[in-house]
């Protein structure tokens, strides 16, 4: 007899409102196996998710684990049923200790006493044996963000999680986490527990999973085996039609320096350097690429150019003026773009509707106003224009954005900033979170904008996004430039420099 | 009298006035922790106070008091919790409606009732609680320093006053040694944590909620049947807000919240002692500072002078599954 499949999903069908969601899905995923999900923005991966760990509830179809046909109301159930989720936004009590947060909800008695030693000591058998290792009394907002996932992961198997579901997990860690992200995974697999992995990288894709499913516009559209398909054909189930996996883009026309950063130092809120005494120049026609490991000092360093962090000392200029310390709205006027590393924190307000995210920044614009009002239909039909333009989806700019898939509102955000028509443009993380077709989409408008002779500084964690896309790299370590190179520099070259080996 | 007489007499009315503050502070901690904003508790008191005044003077106990106040207390926080938990809607104006009702109520009930103005009728022997005498007061009241502080301000105090101070360590004990405290703190700072952990979030915020209503009960219970002898109207005279401020004050943590509440209820027993008199060289001074003080000390206190205030991160947010 074969064993049953751990997972099988029958005509699971989920609308929000209009949104159909997920339509008629089908899905079999093996037991001890790795499974990969893929698909556009919006497609619908994280619904399907959330239904099977019991966040939402489908309006249709049948949900069977390990053959035997279950109802799942509540995450209750599925947590009972052996199911473990990491979600693309993490689930932790931000001021509670790794422990606390890995207890809740599974705390063992009324009293917290108990538990303690017993959560301890299945923590240590757990780090011993998957390798996961993280202070249990760590709080967890001093933790850096791939610490934070294990400690979801360790939430899931602590439960007992026989079925894994990580949604987006490498979003938002660096090369060498992810790489042992994955060690975990394959520890995992190999105990027989099965793994569903939704992401956006191809790559990990074929390194990792033993099934890929494609999804679609909420349709489960294929399912391969990875064996026997490439990187090329689930690209176009993806997209559903032929996508550039190369940035194209001719030779850089540099012209004279438009951004200029001199002997910048930049302390964060705990008195920490975050930027070393670092200068640059940025060229109009040009893309500068800075690379590194997150958390060296860039973000801090892009949010010093852009007006929201003042600067402890050094020198910013923009067209040989100095602008350091104006604040955001001032550098907006001289010309200066800024698309944020972090949309949920910087680049968007989540309660808004679209509309009004897209013109955040610049709604003091006369374009968007009568006086001391905003003049409303005009904000829409510019919102209307971008939507179409950048095929947000859905193209609806009354809905609240925080309802749009995590692409979609890297959309929105990048369309509000290229659409200015600005002078110079700063970039962190464009495609965080972005789907094949969009990261493709954007890779050209940033180029676009290269060519039309604008500064482009572009801050990223991927090597391969700041090599494909750059002009010149620089690489910043602790807080310091410690290299620059070209383009064609060797990976292995770049990676040393970033690990500051150099 | 000399000053140290003065300094007995001003500590002993410091622990009256603070014992309603302490149980409506410590109310108002359950219910924020779980991320339900309580602007109520005022009106929550003032029902209690009524209750308890109206079911102590019918049935001659004073426990039986209690529980009445009590038991319309965590009907008010009923009420809030189906008005902002369950209908998500706005916290601050449900709980301000229920202040309305309960001032309006009272006195139409009260007047209704006993005719006498909306005042409940005089409480004498068991109907109330009255102090009680420690052991040895007397004795130890000629000994120097020690004695009067025992006599005056440890001893003869009513039971609640006990309660309230044993009400501290055990609010502390819930929110950190038990696993309901660690759900209860995790719901008002991340709900969809609480959520995916596959508990329920809904039923999780009335469980604070009924704490809160039993707190709020002993605080009315106290004014109306412990501190005084009846109901008078609007009794609670803004204590709901004084203890809000003091909440915020102590950054939501159960032994601060004693201590302001210690604080503030020393200011208005200043405030009393001071009305009338004048001070050497800058003459009478208005009772109505004192009175001011714990709202503007908690005014410094937001503006960031003292130290930062996080509240709950999710207080005052309905909560709605999505991401
Ligand atoms: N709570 C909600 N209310 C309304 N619409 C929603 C809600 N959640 C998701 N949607 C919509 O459902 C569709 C599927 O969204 P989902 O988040 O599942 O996409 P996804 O495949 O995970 O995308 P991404 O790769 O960007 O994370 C999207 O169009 C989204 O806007
Ligand atoms: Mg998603």
């Amino acid at each position: 007899m074969t064993p049953h499949p751990a997972i099988e999903l029958a005509g699971i069908d989920k609308s929000f409102g209009a949104v159909h969601a997920n339509k008629n899905i089908n899905l079999t995923v093996a037991k001890g196996s790795i499974h990969g999900i893929i698909g556009e923005n919006g497609a619908g991966k994280s619904t399907l998710m959330s239904i099977l760990y019991g966040f939402y509830q489908a309006d249709r179809g049948e949900i069977r684990i390990d053959g035997k046909p279950i109802t799942i109301r509540d995450s209750q159930t599925a947590i009972a049923s052996g199911i473990g989720m990491v979600h693309q936004h993490f689930m932790l009590v931000e001021n509670f200790t790794v422990l606390e947060n890995v207890m809740l909800g599974a705390e063992g008695g009324q009293l917290l006493a108990k538990g303690v030693a017993g959560a301890r000591k299945e923590l240590k058998r757990l780090e011993a044996e998957y390798g996961l290792d993280v202070d249990p009394d760590a709080i967890i907002e001093e933790l850096p963000v791939g610490k934070q996932q294990r400690v979801e992961i360790l939430k899931a198997l602590y439960r007992g999680a026989e079925i894994l579901i990580l949604d987006e997990p490498t979003g938002v860690l660096t090369p060498a986490e992810a790489d042992h992200l994955f060690r975990i995974l394959k520890v995992l697999r190999d105990q027989g527990k099965t793994i569903l992995l939704i992401t956006h990288k191809l790559r990990e894709i074929m390194a990792i999973t033993d099934e890929v499913s494609v999804m679609r516009r909420g349709e489960m559209v294929a399912t391969r085996k990875t064996a026997e398909t490439t990187v090329e054909e689930l690209a176009e189930l993806m997209v559903g039609r032929r996508v550039l996996l190369r940035v194209e883009k001719g030779e850089a026309q540099p012209g004279k320096v438009l951004l200029s950063v001199k002997n910048l130092t930049v302390k964060d809120s705990r008195g920490v350097t975050m930027v070393d005494d670092v200068s640059f120049d940025v060229r109009e026609g040009e893309i500068l690429g800075i690379a590194g490991v997150a958390g060296n000092g860039q973000s801090e360093l892009l949010e010093a150019i852009a007006g929201i962090r003042k600067p402890t000392s050094g020198e910013i200029l923009i067209d040989g003026q100095p602008v350091a310390g104006l604040d955001p709205a001032r550098l907006r006027e001289l010309g200066l773009a800024h698309i944020p590393e972090d949309r949920h924190h910087m680049g968007l307000v989540l309660k808004f509707e679209e509309y009004e995210n897209s013109v955040l920044g610049y709604h003091r614009d006369p374009r968007y106003g009568r006086g001391a009002l905003l003049d409303l239909d005009a904000i829409r039909k510019d919102a209307e224009e971008k939507i179409a333009k950048y095929d947000i989806r859905p193209p609806n700019p009354r809905l609240k954005t925080a309802n749009f898939s995590g692409g979609n509102q890297q959309k929105i955000v990048v369309a509000r900033e290229i659409e200015r028509d600005p002078k110079m443009l700063i970039i962190g993380q464009p495609t965080r979170g972005v789907d094949i077709g969009a990261i493709e989409f954007i890779h050209r408008r940033i180029v676009e904008m290269r060519d039309a002779q604008k500064a482009v500084l572009l801050v990223s964690v991927e090597l391969d996004e700041i090599r494909s896309l750059s002009d010149r790299i620089i690489v910043m370590f602790a807080g310091k430039v410690v290299g620059e190179a070209t383009p064609d520099a060797g990976e292995q070259a770049l990676g040393m420099m970033m690990a500051g080996a150099v | 009298m000399d000053y140290f007489d003065i300094f007995v007499s001003i500590l002993g009315s410091t622990i009256r006035l603070s014992i309603p503050l302490i149980f409506t502070a410590l109310a108002g901690l359950f219910s924020e922790r779980a991320g339900i904003v309580d602007i109520g508790l005022e009106g929550k008191m003032l029902a209690a106070a009524f209750a308890a005044a109206c079911l102590a003077y019918v049935s001659g106990s004073a426990w039986i008091g209690l529980l009445g106040g009590i038991g319309i207390s965590i009907g008010f926080s009923m009420i809030h919790g189906f008005a902002s938990i369950t209908n998500r809607g706005n916290q601050i104006v449900s709980g301000v409606a229920l202040n309305f009702i309960a001032a309006g109520l009272t006195i139409v009930l009260g007047q209704a009732w006993f005719s006498q103005g909306g005042r409940t009728p005089g409480l004498t022997g068991d109907a109330r609680f009255s102090p009680i005498i420690l052991p040895g007061a007397d004795f130890m009241r000629d000994v120097p320093i020690v004695g009067p502080l025992y006599a005056n301000v440890i001893s003869g105090n009513n039971i609640l006053t006990y309660l309230a101070f044993a009400a501290v360590p055990l609010s502390w004990w819930i929110l950190y040694r038990t696993r309901f405290g660690l759900r209860l703190r995790a719901v008002g700072e991340n709900p969809a944590a609480v959520d995916t952990a596959g508990i329920s979030v809904s039923w999780l915020r009335f469980r604070a909620l009924i704490v809160t209503g039993i707190l709020g009960g002993f605080a009315g219970a106290y004014l109306a049947i412990a501190q005084s002898a009846a109901f008078i109207n609007n009794m609670s005279a803004g204590k709901g807000y004084i203890a809000l401020a003091a909440l915020i004050f102590a950054k939501w943590k159960p032994v601060p919240v004693m201590l302001a509440c210690l604080l503030f209820g020393f200011l208005d027993a200043v405030a009393n002692f001071m009305q009338g008199k004048s001070i050497p060289m800058i003459g009478e001074v208005p009772v109505q500072i004192f009175q001011a003080l714990p709202y503007v000390l908690t005014c410094i206190l937001l503006a960031g002078f003292i130290g930062i205030a996080h509240p709950p991160k999710a207080g005052g947010v309905p909560y709605v599954k999505e991401r």
